[in-house]
């Protein structure tokens, strides 16, 4: 880069015109990308495991709904649904609630991009609690069932507990990717991490992208490894000593 | 007597070596060299720097460059100099400049004193100013018709920087949403997300034009800012740029500025053939008069 003047402190400088220093910023778009990831992280967990556990059920109308739901929400790009939320669902609901939806709703943005990231994640995390489920031998399932559990309560005891186990390191992937995936929450206007890097090496601070550019990756990089860290930890807790995912 | 012939010889091809490179320096010396002079364009800087519908950049800017171009091939006595297109955006122009991907950036790129510190300007070919687009049958006539209002302005641009200052002055409450770009912002207007868009004015014309009824909005409010457009170059560089300025003062000064604008401005242009309709600004017209390369 000849002669790039390098300027590793253009982070500390105060905002022109404001009082405003531009780490701040940065700090302030972290704070909504793990706001907004771990809400949908919720949401995908809670969600997914539902759906992915109806996936295995023996009712077909059942196992079909929900064979459905993860199609639509897996076959869509994720920006596409973004969109879809944010800019046509108000449109196509009565015009009160429409006109609620994009003037009066609390922080409009986040919630969207919640929902919209939540639902998107949850469709990926039902296949992998579905494969969990669908890697135990049959045997347990009937054993349970054997042993006078009701159906509910063979899931809830035998399967679950053993498929979640299984799936920790796609599921360690799927959480990483839902920090990663918050990025496109700016296509929304939400001020996360990366829209604050687009902000600042815009017009703001136009003479050094380069720099800016590289502490953004680095802290997406300091996040997803503790995300990475966070689940190695869980499932070293939680491994059944002998059985699959518990091996070192 | 050979060896004194074979030494002046030397002499006199290191002496001729030396007058080239004294008269070649920076920019012109590696455009010589390397038979390449390369632009930098913008995709979508309606219209300014942009493609059109055969994927070719176009737009005021190549216009003013491709003159440029044309001075430097005479200057350095080479016709057959190749012009090479590298399509550049907000985030890249900079880095790209300064690495030497690119020789020279046409497009929309205010001259700003930050930007100094990295790189250089031309005299500027353009002014825009800061305004408001809404909804013409909004009724908001000026910033203080905002007050309680969403105002969208694109991401990575500094309006919102104008709107925050002027809530500070007049004692309104805005609220600030962002667009990922100009014609989401402008769908943010258009769908009731947002009461205004604020943005550089030639912008907000193109978008207005290149909308189907044109009519149901307006441009409207002060000058927020007042923004010089010129031909980014690199720094220390003054041999490129004097070309560069020598070639716009030869147009300002022909009234020729006055054809390529009309051609751009007043004209239907490519890919819709749809006319911007924006006469000259006065602000436009003192700095064709006196060129200048002063930042903001």
């Amino acid at each position: 880069m000849g002669n790039y003047q390098w300027n590793w402190h253009v982070i500390f400088e105060e905002v022109a015109g404001t009082n405003e220093h531009y780490y701040q910023w940065l700090l302030s778009g972290l704070g909504w990308t793990v706001a907004v990831a771990l809400s949908a992280w919720v949401i995908a967990l809670i969600l997914g495991s539902l759906i992915g556990t109806a996936r295995t059920a023996p009712n077909k109308w059942l196992a079909g709904l929900a064979t459905a739901y993860v199609e639509l929400f897996r076959n869509i790009p994720l920006i596409v649904q973004l969109f879809l939320w944010f800019f046509v669902l108000p449109e196509m609901l009565p015009q009160a609630a429409g006109d609620w939806m994009k003037q009066s709703m609390p922080l409009p943005e986040f919630f969207t991009a919640m929902v919209g990231l939540g639902l998107f994640t949850s469709a990926r995390v039902a296949e992998q609690v579905r494969t969990g489920i669908m890697a135990l031998p049959r045997g347990q399932k009937n054993a349970g069932l054997a042993m006078g559990f009701t159906l509910p309560q063979v899931y809830r005891h035998v399967l679950l507990p053993m498929a979640f186990r299984i799936v920790i390191p796609p599921l360690t992937s799927e959480f990483m990717n839902v920090f990663k995936n918050s990025a496109v929450a700016l296509a929304i206007g939400l001020t996360e991490l990366t829209f604050q890097m687009r902000q600042i090496t815009g017009e703001y601070a136009p003479s050094n992208p380069i720099e800016v550019m590289t502490i953004v990756s680095v802290i997406y990089l300091i996040l997803a490894f503790s995300v990475n860290r966070l689940m190695a930890l869980i499932e070293r807790r939680v491994r059944v000593p002998g059985y699959i995912s518990g091996g070192k | 007597m050979q060896k004194s012939l074979i030494l002046s010889a030397l002499v006199a091809s290191a002496f001729a070596g030396a007058v080239q490179a004294e008269e070649l320096t920076g920019t012109l010396k590696k455009v010589s060299d390397s038979g390449i002079i390369t632009i930098g364009y913008r995709e979508s800087s309606i219209p300014f720097s942009y493609l059109d519908a055969n994927q070719k950049p176009v737009g005021y800017a190549m216009d003013l460059c491709s003159k440029v171009v044309d001075a430097v091939k005479k200057k350095l006595n080479k016709p057959s100099l190749i012009t090479k297109m590298v399509p550049v955006t907000s985030q890249t122009r900079i880095p790209l400049m300064v690495n030497g991907t690119i020789d020279m950036e046409c497009g929309s790129t205010t001259n700003s004193k930050e930007r100094q510190k990295q790189v250089a300007f031309s005299d500027h070919y353009y002014v825009t100013a800061v305004r408001m687009l809404v909804k013409a049958n909004s009724g908001i006539k000026s910033l203080d018709d905002l007050n309680g209002k969403a105002v969208v302005t694109t991401t990575g641009t500094t309006s919102d920087r104008y709107i925050k200052q002027n809530e500070q002055g007049k004692q309104i409450d805005v609220k600030n949403v962002y667009g990922k770009d100009h014609s989401e912002s402008f769908l943010m207007v258009e769908t009731g997300r947002a009461s205004a868009f604020v943005m550089d004015d030639i912008l907000l014309a193109g978008l207005i034009a290149n909308y189907t009824n044109p009519k149901e909005f307006a441009i409207v409010g002060p000058a927020l800012s007042v923004e010089p457009y010129g031909i980014m170059l690199r720094k220390d560089d003054p041999a490129f740029k004097k070309v560069a300025d020598e070639t716009l003062a030869g147009i300002y000064k022909s009234g020729e500025i006055n054809k390529i604008y009309d051609k751009w401005f007043m004209q239907p242009i490519p890919p819709k053939n749809i006319t911007i309709n924006l006469p000259m600004s006065e602000k436009l017209k003192e700095a064709i008069k006196s060129p200048n390369d002063v930042g903001i």
